[in-house]
């Protein structure tokens, strides 16, 4: 397998030390991001609901690092670590989470829906499996305008088992879309299992009907991942072949914020939490070969530490969208008899009770 | 008589009817191990065992599919969608073919389904989760479309669904679950689909409304006695079928009219009865049908935005106030 033939060359072969340390800061900064993100929806800072990617962070960093900026992405709705690691600084980011005109979507989408029209981050989709015709569909344009890159679509583990996915696999296949369908396996959709959901545990067989080419990775190991990636998007891009990359991993907490974990034994996610965390392994892994120190950690958890604040002060800061502006994204094309800004601030007076 | 929250109501009647009928399963995502993503179905996979409460993938069109198909041949499945919003995935199962079974094969089999889901927004929930579309089930022939205010109707409401022939299609709230009201032991009352019913008397206003919007209406009726003004509030409780009597005799009596509903302005709820008004109740109006409904946005995230686009108890304060004025209605 080529995967074995990757992780067998040595450590600075796969990676220079400054990519190294790269990696470790985005998944570093993607944690702390993601806890402080938990702190601020308890303070009510953040509504709606809100996923957090804790336990993926070597995923989303792996698949990242892979991509060009050619290519596009298209998410879930657990998608803060991947606008992140695409290089979408905090801030904006918070800012959304907080549902300010400064956030990545102008406040208008929150923790579920994040889009950086800059860096081909296609959005991130609440409806299960939304995302994965879009996905092909971007592929699609690619292929049909003949320009480079690959588009991804991540999804989780359950949404394997709508039928959206198996809808789009077709398609990329007979189209010769250059697609990825990127699965993050954290063994839960909400409260069901893999196994509970899918008569096909092993989601990277999912696409052997349909002829298309699938792999596992162990998602917790950055370059394990990355590798992966690279490699089944130069096939996609060159031959229009698509792929599954299953990445497997665990998830720390419940399936929001909200979500007490009651279905899961403590004992288990405890220990999932020790044996399944990316980034201390990582971190082994980089002092063991002398790549990084102790000190070089702290400063690095310091300037996580600060960018993190920065961004929730930034967010605090921010202003809220204005009620004038309630209508303004509606059409892209202006057209008669919709809706204007004096009609949203009249509608706002009668919902304050200011007549 | 007890009170108890309109999720207990609706956890009690599901164990009820369980216990009654072994044709009556439930089916849905997380509803079993997660104990219901509202807590709605909350311990009943423990007394009743999966081959009574179970879990699906999340595969709305399929799952929906086999409930419909597993109707036909007597089962008596109570499918929980999530939110409103995750039925879209199964639409064509509903419009397409439950709805159209019983008629379309000359009355040889019926469908005895329940679909129950949450509709509204509440929370920032944002564009995708908070919308409401009871309306394009109320418009589909065959189905019946019923929206329970109060965990008494919830009860009474659930059973006659669980106990129909025909598809019913039965729109809850997450902003309802823990409302409180009465609802009496060891009775076994229906509450008759397609009946709307009068919950509160009056002599100058007629409030038309259903779910959420009736317990706004409910209060602000409250709130406006103090100033004088004595609102009748008909909540519909069932959208299809519409008992049109119980509200041209409302209006008739008050001879004015305000609509609300949560949902969007143009093309819904409100539209209907609206509609319903002028064609019976026209010589008895002395002013324009004044219609509340959600703004026309996808629901935006950010909160006063969101809140704002949404009609609430001020919004119902102007409406009634503009009909008793007389006045058109403004932009
Ligand atoms: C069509 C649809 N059905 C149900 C839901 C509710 N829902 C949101 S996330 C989720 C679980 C998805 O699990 P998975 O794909 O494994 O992603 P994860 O949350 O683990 O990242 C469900 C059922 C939804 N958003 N859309
Ligand atoms: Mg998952």
């Amino acid at each position: 397998m080529a995967e074995v033939a990757e992780a067998a060359q040595p450590l600075l072969e796969r990676a220079t030390a400054d990519e190294l340390k790269h990696y470790y800061y985005q998944m570093l900064l993607i944690r702390r991001f993601e806890e402080r993100a938990g702190e601020m929806y308890v303070k009510a800072k953040i509504g709606g609901y809100c996923h957090l990617n804790l336990g993926e962070e070597a995923t989303i960093v792996g698949l990242m690092a892979a991509l060009t900026q050619d290519d596009y992405i298209f998410t879930n709705y657990r998608e803060h670590g991947y606008i992140l690691a695409r290089g979408v600084p905090p801030g904006p980011v918070m800012a959304e989470l907080f549902g300010k005109e400064t956030g990545v979507s102008g406040g208008r989408g929150g923790s579920m829906h994040l889009f950086d029209r800059k860096t081909n981050f296609m959005g991130g989709y609440a409806i299960v499996g939304g995302q994965v015709p879009l996905a092909v569909g971007a592929a699609y344009a690619l292929r049909y305008q003949g320009k480079p890159g690959v588009v991804i679509t991540q999804m989780g583990d359950g949404t394997t088992n709508i039928g959206a996915f198996y809808e789009s696999l077709n398609l990329a296949k007979i189209w010769k879309c250059p697609v990825l369908f990127f699965i993050v396996n954290n063994g839960y959709g909400m409260g069901t299992s893999v196994e509970a959901g899918s008569s096909e545990p092993d989601l990277w067989k999912k696409g052997a009907s349909f002829r298309i080419y699938g792999e596992r990775v162990d998602g917790t190991d950055v370059l394990a991942v990355r590798d992966v990636v690279r490699r089944l998007r130069a096939r996609a891009e060159a031959e229009g072949e698509p792929a599954i990359i299953d990445a497997v991993s665990f998830r720390f907490r419940g399936h929001s914020v909200i979500d007490a974990d009651r279905y899961r034994d403590p004992e288990m996610v405890r220990r999932g939490r020790e044996l399944y965390d990316p980034i201390r392994k990582f971190a082994a892994l980089l002092l063991e070969h002398g790549v990084i120190d102790d000190a070089w950690l702290k400063s690095i958890a310091d300037r996580v530490e600060r960018e993190v604040q920065e961004a929730i002060d930034f967010a605090n800061n921010s202003p809220d969208p204005k009620f004038e502006d309630l209508y303004k994204y509606m059409y892209a094309t202006p057209v008669p008899n919709t809706p204007t800004a004096e009609d949203a601030i009249h509608a706002v007076k009668i919902n304050h009770g200011e007549f | 008589m007890p009170v108890i929250t309109y999720r207990q109501a609706l956890n009690d009647t599901l164990g009820e009817e369980l216990a009654r009928d072994p044709n009556v399963l439930l089916m849905g995502e997380e509803i079993g191990l997660f104990q219901g993503s509202y807590r709605v179905t909350e311990g009943l996979l423990a007394e009743f065992g999966p081959k009574r409460v179970v879990d699906t993938p999340i595969a709305e069109e399929g799952f929906v599919g086999v409930a419909i198909g597993a109707a036909m041949l007597g089962l008596r499945p109570v499918v929980e969608i999530m939110t409103i919003n995750f039925i879209l995935v199964a639409i064509d199962q509903v419009v397409n073919h439950a709805s159209k079974i019983h008629y379309m094969f000359g009355g040889q089999v019926s469908v005895p389904l329940v679909i129950r889901t949450p509709s509204g927004g509440t929370g920032q929930l944002a564009a995708t989760h908070s919308q409401s579309f009871e309306n394009w089930f109320a418009y589909c022939p065959g189905l019946k479309v019923v929206a329970p205010a109060t965990p008494y109707d919830a009860k009474g409401l659930l059973r006659a669904a669980i106990r129909d022939d025909d598809p019913v299609i039965f729109i809850e709230s997450l902003a309802l679950y823990d409302t409180k009201g009465e609802v009496p032991e060891d009775s076994d009352y229906v509450v008759p689909i397609g009946v709307a019913e009068v919950k509160r008397k009056g002599t100058d206003v007629t409030v038309v409304s259903y779910s959420r919007m009736t317990a706004v209406a409910l209060q602000v009726a409250q709130r406006m006695e103090q100033e004088g003004i004595s609102v009748e509030v008909v909540d519909l409780r069932s959208l299809r079928p519409l008992d049109r009597p119980t509200i041209i005799e409302s209006v008739k009596k008050t001879n004015r009219a305000v609509v609300i509903a949560e949902d969007w302005y143009s093309y819904g709820v409100t539209a209907e009865i609206a509609a319903t008004i002028q064609e019976e109740a026209f010589d008895y109006l002395d002013a324009p049908v004044y219609r509340v409904a959600g703004l026309e946005v996808p629901l935006p995230y950010a909160k006063e935005l969101s809140a704002a686009s949404k009609p609430n108890a001020n919004s119902l304060i102007y409406a009634i106030r503009q009909v008793l004025r007389g006045t058109k209605r403004l932009r």
